[in-house]
């Protein structure tokens, strides 16, 4: 059983929270002209990583509140839980955020160009 | 689909093997079963192959299994990075059916399934495959209404299936709870009676010596770290044991397809997960089908050796780690006692988890790459054992033609793009 430090109520039991998948992943705008497979890609495809892996939780069974979270895939360790709409600070994190294929894509740059961030 | 597509690549066996029969049982007791025949080679990699597999699994030997039996090529070698079959092929709950909703579904499982008929005499091994039934378990009016519509759909596409209400099913398994007063009352359910259980790592063990038998190489202990490219052009694979040349290389790796996807560049719509299982103590025969039930969350069934066989559905988050948290067990004792209260008083002998490759529509991926002469049969999540002839047979298929067939066709990466999905979510049970 993993317990997991909610940055608003504190440690708690993991059977209080849901998994949101992969972060940090921008949502290209509606009115953005993208492509089946952009568009596609965004929906479907995601980072899957063996080991560090940066991901959404959200408290589901108490304050209902979202955070992200950079954690080990192979071993369970949560590594740094730090807020949305920020990036890791941990050196774990920051080299995972970096590593990450998704920066540059197609679906990614649709939505950097409006000027919003992910 | 017709019987005649259906190339078994039959009479395969006997080029350097001696068949396994009742008298050759009884004549290697003479000897106290110390003269039996290696079963396949310790194989050391060549310098080069037709074909390179990727994962020693079930579906990874099957798949060179039929590359050598139905399309003549014998080059080939299956590489795996442990021992074989010691992934999810020995790790799941050894469930088989083809009750799926979509025609497309129905079309590669019920392929399997025609697979599985015939399977112990194809490969001239025991896989102890037993059509004990699969039964479905509905808790509510709109459960069972769903089914029906389920079952209509599935004999729309030739395979058999019936409703039970719960009368039928009390007289089916005798020690099931149909008082309509529980949590979750038995109010129906649905029946492939041509479904059942094999024995799991029979399955690998019978393709192994089969393949063998064909020439095939099995390395094991050798991990594939990377892929050898000229251009858009596969050249070979880099492994622990150096680099082997290669024409074509299939990579059949469950939970670890993500990993050699992102080693050839390529981006796949998988999510990594601990599906995990558990047994009881043996006891005495008490239950001679497999029950699910999809409201509870659960699948059970009792092996030969008399232990009660149980799983459920995948952890909440991404994990390589092949254990799995604490409360999905928890839930699935819970579910499983509700059922069966006699289950309440057995002790749990052992608990596993293996990691599954699941897709966003719950259906495999059996597909071509961008690189030429790389394919992939991954994302089959949580129900890949009840397909593995199938899955073989046609991915073979696609690698000896580099086309997909009729079957292959609709599980393209490409689906993904044009969003013709087979949403098998919610759609096929619980254990996919």
């Amino acid at each position: 059983m993993l317990l997991i430090d909610c940055p608003y109520c504190g440690p708690r039991n993991e059977e209080e929270f849901s998994c949101g998948g992969e972060a940090h992943i921008a949502r290209p705008l509606a009115e953005n002209p993208i492509s089946d497979a952009a568009f596609g890609e965004y929906l479907f495809l995601r980072d899957n990583t063996k080991g560090v892996f940066l991901e959404r939780w959200r408290h589901a069974s108490g304050c209902r509140r979202w955070f992200n979270a950079v954690r080990d895939t192979v071993s369970h360790e949560f590594i740094e839980i730090y807020p949305m709409n920020s990036k890791p600070k941990s050196k774990a994190g920051k080299a995972a955020f970096a590593a990450n294929w998704r920066r540059t894509t197609d679906a990614e740059a649709a939505a950097q160009k409006k000027g919003r961030k992910s | 689909m017709a019987d005649s597509d259906l190339d078994r690549g039959m009479n395969s066996l006997g080029n350097s093997k001696k068949r396994y029969s009742a008298f050759s049982l009884a004549r290697n007791a003479m000897s106290y079963h110390q003269n039996w025949q290696q079963a396949w080679r310790h194989a050391e990699p060549k310098s080069e192959y037709d074909v390179i597999i990727v994962g020693g699994g079930g579906h990874g030997l099957a798949t060179a299994y039929y590359l050598a039996s139905v399309h003549g090529l014998t080059n080939i070698a299956v590489i795996e990075k442990g021992w074989l079959g010691g992934g999810n092929t020995g790790r799941n709950t050894t469930i088989i059916r083809s009750n799926y909703l979509w025609d497309e579904s129905a079309a590669i499982y019920e392929h399997a399934m025609k697979l599985w008929e015939g399977l112990s005499q194809d490969l001239n091994f025991n896989i102890m495959f037993s059509q004990r039934g699969v039964l479905t378990i509905a808790h509510s009016e709109h459960e069972l209404k769903e089914m029906s519509r389920r079952v209509h759909a599935i004999r729309l596409n030739g395979i058999d299936s019936e409703v039970l209400n719960p009368a039928e099913i009390k007289k089916f398994i005798p020690t099931i709870n149909i008082d309509q007063t529980i949590r979750y009352p038995v109010m129906g359910g649905f029946l492939q009676k041509r479904g059942g259980t094999a024995r799991h790592d029979a399955v690998a063990w019978g393709y192994a010596r089969a393949a063998d038998d064909l020439g095939v190489d099995i390395i094991q202990n050798c991990e594939v770290t990377g892929f050898r490219r000229r251009g858009s052009k596969l050249v070979g694979v880099e492994t622990t044991k150096g680099f082997i040349k290669a024409k074509k290389v299939g990579c059949v790796t469950a939970g670890h397809s993500s990993v050699m996807a992102e080693m050839a560049g390529i981006h796949l719509p998988l999510a990594s997960r601990p599906l995990q299982a558990l047994v009881s103590e043996p006891i005495k025969p008490i239950l001679d089908t497999v029950i699910m039930s999809n409201a509870v969350h659960m699948y059970i069934s009792q092996s030969d050796k008399g232990e009660m066989v149980m799983g459920a559905g995948v952890d909440k988050y991404n994990s390589y780690a092949q254990r799995g948290s604490w409360p999905v067990p928890q839930h699935m004792i819970a579910a499983a006692v509700e059922l069966f209260p006699f289950l309440s008083r057995l002790r749990m002998l052992r608990h596993w988890g293996g990691i599954v490759d699941t897709c966003p529509d719950a259906s495999p991926i059996i597909s071509k790459t961008d690189i030429d002469g790389l394919y992939f049969n991954c994302g089959w999540g949580t129900g890949g054992f009840k397909a593995t002839p199938g899955s073989g047979h046609v991915f073979a298929d696609l690698i000896a033609n580099d086309r997909p067939n009729k079957i292959a066709t609709p599980y393209a990466l490409k689906r993904f793009e044009t969003g013709f999905l087979i949403d098998e979510h919610g759609a096929a049970g619980v254990a996919h």
